[in-house]
Formats: C-alpha cells, sequence, structure tokens
C-alpha cells in the first residue's frame, strides 16, 4: 500500500514539462542512436560516390521500412490479415506527384491530356501529407463493408481492391488527372539519404507511440481475443477502422516517398507482387515487432538489390565459367533463402520482441559487469 | 421487491432446427446473487450470449434497469423455420454490439477462460479501461492524455492489488496457473465497473478447496463493488451456499426456479439431473 501511495503521489504531481524531460531522459540511449546515426549518414555521403549501392538500399530500405511497419500495425498488431498496401501505396503516390508536378511541366508531362485539369501545386511537405490523407479516405470507404469479412476473406477483398485501383488509375478518362497509363514525371524527388530517413522515422515513430497507448493496447487486445475485446468494450468496428485507416495513410506516405525515390510514377508499377514482398518482410523481422520490420526491411533490400545481384551476372574465374550464375539465378537463390527463414525461423528474426535502446543499455552493462569480474 | 436489475421476457434463441433457449422468463434483482443451472447443453451459455450481444436472440427481450436493451422477433429465414408457440410481432428490433452493453454496466467472464494471451496481467486490466477513457486517438498519440492515462493506470494497479495479482501484473497472462487466470478474468469484467457481473461456469477445473475460496471471494467482491451476480456453474455446493434464487434449465426449457431449498426438493430438477454426475 505504501509503495502504491508513493507511486501515486509522484504522478499526480507531474506537470506536461517533466513529463517530457522524464521521456527524453529514459530515451537518452535512442536519442543517442539517432544523433549518431545522422551524423554516420551525413559523413557517408561526403565521403562516398552518390551512385553507391549502399545509398540505393539506405533510401529504399527506409520507404520500405515506413511500408512494412505500417502493414504490421494491421496485420502484427491488431491481427486483420489485409493485402491491400501496394494499393494505397499506389494512391500515396499518384496523389504526391498530381499535386507536386511544377505547372510549366504539366504541358509536357500530360501531352496526352491537353496538360491535365490540375493548374496548381502545392510545397512537398503538404502532399506527403496529402498521399497519406487520400488513401485514408479511400481505406476508410473500403473498410466500412471490408472488415466485417473473417480474416481470409479479408485478404482476398483488399487483394482485389489493390487490383482495382491499378486498373482504374490507367483508365484513359481519368487521363487529365492520373495521366492515364502514361508516366507521371518531374515532381519533386530528393536526392539526400537523409531525407526518406526523416519522413520515414518520423513516421515509424508516430506508429509506435500509437501502438504503445491505449488504442494500441485495444489493437492487441482484438488480435488475441475479439470476442473477449469486445466483451471488455472495445467497439470492434471502430477500432478495426481505425486501425487499416491509419495503416494505409502510412502506407500512402511510403508511397509517395517511393515515388520521389524513382522520379517517376507508373499505376502498372504497383503489383501484387510489391505488397508480397512486404509481407515477406514483415514475416522475416517478426510479426508484430515493429524494429524486426525495419532490420528485415534493410536486409531485404540490401539482398535483392545488391548482395545478390552477382549471381545473375555470368562470372568467369579464368577460363572457367561458373555455372548456374546467370540472368534470374539471383530471384532463385533469395526465394529459397526466404523459405529457408520463414520455414526454420517462422517467428521472423525478432519474434515479437523489440530492439530498445533499454535492451542495449542492458546488454552494454551485461558485457561491462562481465569484464570486471573477469578483470578480478 | 428490490430493484430489477435484469429481466427476460420470453427469450428464445433457435439456431436453424435447433432451439437452444426456449421461452425464458427470467428476473435478477440488485444485490441479489443468482444461479442458472442445467444439465450440459442445457442452454446457459447461450442465454449470457442472448443478454451480452454476442448473439442476436430469435424473439424476446432482455431489459437492464428497466430499460430494453435487446429486443428481437423471427425475421427473415427464421420466420418459417421459428417453432416457438410466442411472437413477439410489436417487438422493436433492438440488437446492440457486445462491447454497448459492457459500457452499459454488465460483465461477464467465459466459460473457456479468453484472456488477452500475449499481454501481461496489467494490460489485460488496462484494456477494461479503455471504454470509458475520453481521449482519443490523436490524443492518445501525442500523449496529450496522459493524466488520463496515469488515472488508468493506477486504477487498474489498485485493482490488482485488491485482487492480490499485484506481484503477477508483469507476467504474460498465459503464464499464470490456472485459477489465477480465472481471477485474472474476474478483475477484468470489474475494471469495466459494471453493476451486473455474470460468470460463466467460474469454479470450473478447481478442487473443493479452490471452490470454496471462490464462493468466499464472489461474495467478497459483490459487497465490495455493490455488484449483482448471475453465475453459471455445475458446482452444487457453491451454488447451494452463495445464491439466493436458482433458475433451472434443461433443452433450453426453464423447469424450475425460487430459493436453493426450493430447487432441490423439485422433482423435475432431480429427474433432469437424474443419471447426470455431477462435475465436482
Ligand atoms: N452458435 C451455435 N450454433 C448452433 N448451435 C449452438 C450454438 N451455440 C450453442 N448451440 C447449441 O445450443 C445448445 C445449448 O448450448 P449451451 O452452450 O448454451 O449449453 P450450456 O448449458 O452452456 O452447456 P454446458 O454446461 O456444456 O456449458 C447446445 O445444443 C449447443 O449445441
Ligand atoms: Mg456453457
Amino acid at each position: 500500500m505504501n509503495v502504491m501511495n508513493m507511486e501515486r503521489n509522484g504522478l499526480n504531481n507531474k506537470s506536461t514539462f517533466s513529463a517530457v524531460s522524464e521521456f527524453i531522459a529514459k530515451n537518452k540511449i535512442g536519442f543517442l542512436l539517432i544523433i549518431v546515426l545522422y551524423s554516420a549518414l551525413f559523413i557517408l555521403e561526403k565521403m562516398m560516390p552518390p551512385s553507391s549501392m549502399l545509398f540505393v538500399v539506405l533510401k529504399k530500405g527506409a520507404i520500405y521500412a515506413l511500408v512494412a511497419v505500417s502493414m504490421n500495425l494491421l496485420n502484427g498488431f491488431t491481427g486483420l490479415f489485409s493485402l491491400g498496401q501496394a494499393g494505397f501505396m499506389l494512391i500515396g503516390s499518384y496523389t504526391y506527384a498530381i499535386f507536386t508536378i511544377p505547372v510549366e511541366d504539366r504541358a509536357a508531362v500530360y501531352q496526352y491530356f491537353d496538360g491535365g485539369i490540375i493548374r496548381f501545386t502545392v510545397p512537398v511537405f503538404i502532399a506527403l501529407i496529402m498521399a497519406g490523407v487520400a488513401a485514408g479516405i479511400f481505406a476508410f470507404f473500403i473498410g466500412l463493408p471490408v472488415l466485417r469479412l473473417k480474416s481470409d476473406y479479408l485478404a482476398i477483398a483488399t487483394l482485389g481492391f489493390a487490383e482495382i485501383i491499378r486498373a482504374i488509375f490507367q483508365w484513359n478518362k481519368l487521363g487529365p488527372i492520373t495521366n492515364g497509363s502514361n508516366l507521371l514525371k518531374k515532381f519533386p524527388s530528393f536526392s539526400s539519404v537523409l531525407f526518406p530517413f526523416t519522413v520515414a522515422g518520423i513516421s515509424i515513430a508516430l506508429i509506435v507511440l500509437l501502438i504503445n497507448s491505449s488504442y494500441g493496447r485495444a489493437f492487441k487486445a482484438i488480435r488475441d481475443d475479439e470476442i473477449a475485446a469486445e466483451a471488455m468494450g472495445i467497439n470492434l468496428a471502430k477500432h478495426k477502422l481505425l486501425s487499416f485507416v491509419i495503416s494505409s495513410f502510412f502506407a500512402g506516405v511510403g508511397g509517395a516517398l517511393l515515388a520521389m525515390y524513382q522520379t517517376t510514377v507508373q499505376a502498372s508499377a504497383f503489383k501484387a507482387a510489391m505488397t508480397y514482398e512486404i509481407l515477406l518482410i514483415v514475416v522475416i523481422g517478426g510479426v508484430g515487432s515493429i524494429t524486426g520490420s525495419v532490420i528485415s526491411s534493410f536486409l531485404f533490400i540490401a539482398c535483392s538489390e545488391w548482395w545478390l545481384r552477382f549471381l545473375d551476372s555470368e562470372t568467369y574465374i579464368g577460363s572457367f565459367k561458373v555455372p548456374l550464375l546467370a540472368s534470374g539465378f539471383r530471384k532463385v537463390v533469395f526465394s529459397v533463402v526466404i523459405m529457408v527463414i520463414v520455414l526454420f525461423y517462422n517467428q521472423g528474426i525478432m519474434g515479437t520482441r523489440e530492439f530498445s535502446s533499454e535492451g542495449i543499455a542492458r546488454f552494454f552493462s551485461r558485457i561491462a559487469s562481465r569484464n570486471r569480474k573477469e578483470g578480478a | 421487491m428490490a430493484e430489477n436489475i435484469l429481466h427476460l421476457e420470453r427469450l428464445t434463441m433457435q439456431f436453424g432446427g435447433v432451439t437452444a433457449v426456449n421461452d425464458l422468463t427470467m428476473d435478477v434483482y440488485k444485490d441479489e446473487i443468482v444461479a442458472l443451472i442445467g444439465p450440459n447443453g442445457a442452454g446457459k451459455t447461450t442465454v449470457f450470449n442472448c443478454i451480452t450481444g454476442v448473439y442476436e436472440p430469435t424473439n424476446g427481450s432482455v431489459s437492464f434497469c428497466g430499460k430494453t436493451i435487446v429486443s428481437n422477433r423471427p425475421q427473415g429465414k427464421m420466420k418459417k423455420l421459428y417453432t416457438g408457440e410466442y411472437r413477439g410481432e410489436d417487438l422493436k428490433i433492438i440488437s446492440p454490439t457486445p462491447d454497448k452493453i459492457t459500457k452499459l454496466g454488465i460483465a461477464r467472464t467465459f466459460q473457456n477462460i479468453r484472456l488477452f494471451k500475449t499481454m501481461t496481467v496489467f494490460e489485460n486490466v488496462l484494456v477494461a479501461k479503455h471504454m470509458r477513457a475520453r481521449q482519443n486517438f490523436l490524443s492518445a498519440t501525442f500523449r496529450l492524455n496522459f493524466k488520463e492515462e496515469q488515472r488508468m493506470r493506477e486504477e487498474s494497479l489498485a485493482l490488482l492489488e485488491e485482487q492480490g495479482l499485484l506481484q503477477y501484473k508483469d507476467e504474460i497472462a498465459s503464464n499464470l496457473p490456472y485459477g489465477l487466470q480465472r481471477r485474472l478474468e474476474i478483475s477484468r469484467a470489474l475494471a469495466t465497473e459494471p453493476k451486473l457481473l455474470m460468470l460463466d461456469e467460474p469454479a470450473a477445473g478447481m478442487n473443493p478447496q479452490e471452490t470454496q475460496e471462490l464462493a468466499d471471494f464472489i461474495v467478497q467482491i459483490k459487497d465490495k463493488y455493490n455488484l449483482t451476480v448471475l453465475m453459471i456453474e455445475h458446482h452444487m455446493d457453491l451454488v447451494m451456499k452463495i445464491s439466493e434464487r436458482i433458475y433451472v434449465l434443461d433443452f433450453g426449457k426453464l423447469i424450475a426456479h425460487g430459493t436453493p431449498e426450493e430447487v432441490q426438493k423439485n422433482q423435475r430438477v432431480i429427474d433432469a439431473y437424474l443419471g447426470v454426475a455431477e462435475d465436482a
């Protein structure tokens, strides 16, 4: 009882300011890591040629990390098996592109549609948010009917939605807005890796804050047992829709980042295969682990874009031609690697655990104490 | 008579051709402990599910504190299939989802424990506080609700302490021993601040001593939290000891109701239970 009272008093006297400073104090190592990371990225960019594969991996990895985390919010934390991610990314990337192409370039981009019907641009930052909002609005109206479905049907319905959206955006009648099946281009993009890191980082931080809030607990309750969650007064329809809309919002922002990274957008690229890639990242990282999704995203992109590239090119050692190495072999190896991971580590790299600054602190203090013991 | 808390009016639940609950009328008054008993498959759990909105009853109504909260008449396919004699043609269709019922002040536990398995003991209770919180998802994300969050945490800790579960607060719920899981499920129900607590076989799987403790526990929380209790139970000693009135179901039909002494003497009850070994 004494302990309880002390805790109560301690909590009651806390002001917003001290709550914030306490939060910073508690996450000291986390903040330190962020500063170190940014400095490292900054220095790397100064030292290495911008064409280095490393930057490709870092940029694309950050974008995929955001989308994977958004998918994990839905699939891992709310227990809704949805496969609509590519569709929401498409909406996000189109929204971003449509509203940021400079007015003077529109005639060239929309050459078959008289320069399109939108004759203004918005700042990049606003367009990124609009991308999320557009994806969220679509999610809201799709979610209303679809979220009543049981798991397998939900997956099929969302997959179907993504395919339909892809077709609609290529529809010629919508050309004045979407440019039909032609490319959208000339919108602002980024060159520094710091940009996707910042946007994805802030977005992921927001998702983590949500997951660790009362709403996150409600989502997890729904995942663990829908009937019990409902009996605890959690409105299933409302909370599922909320999770779906928020997940889609961030998939939309991720889509906008992808558009910036690629510098062009075409609806035909947002195939179901893209959703499967993201699903794989989530599974490999551990369903229900945010840090797992982030780590696995960078590993996945590094493997598919960089480390396994050599498998695709014919290689000679002296005059000996290494067998099997030919265009397409990379995909075979990659599939085998993934299959092995899914079969033998079906919890993923992280399971549902998280990689936390406290965990790191604990790890180092353990090493330190071991060293001390050895020294003694 | 004391204030009426729960009233079932000619409640019928028919699944296809199976009538699980048949024309049941029943009352629970404030501060009572009422037991609902009957052989396996009698329809007891189905009654709970109809009251709490898990099932939509085929016909009849449920009132809580004088207000009709659930009501239905045979519709659609059921118009043809319905075999009951009474049709509440004039009944309105009121069919809320379970969370609405919980919010009104009816909390329940489940026959097969349904805890949030991957969450800690503390979180299991904390989740129940979510329903009455005034935050929205934005204020919660940006921690503008921290006063409310604090309050929810304090209340949950206090509840865990009162229930003797404080020392397990960081355990994953599914790692608790069985008896404590039952207790946690009741604590979680209490966290929703109910007026009526409905327990579905709270003593299932317990030995006589644990059952005895549970009996004391139920009486104790009833007094402490000002509850009215409706429970389903197979352990007759528990039922006879703490319940003021008993309703007996058999094949969905009410075959007897009254005080424990009256019910024990009732020939139809004895017949219904004949050959049915007590689970105790
Ligand atoms: N969702 C359902 N669909 C079809 N039939 C059902 C459903 N739920 C229950 N029943 C049937 O209704 C009858 C009553 O079941 P119920 O679970 O209410 O019994 P019970 O009295 O709680 O029994 P027990 O003591 O075994 O828990 C059973 O015959 C059961 O098969
Ligand atoms: Mg039952």
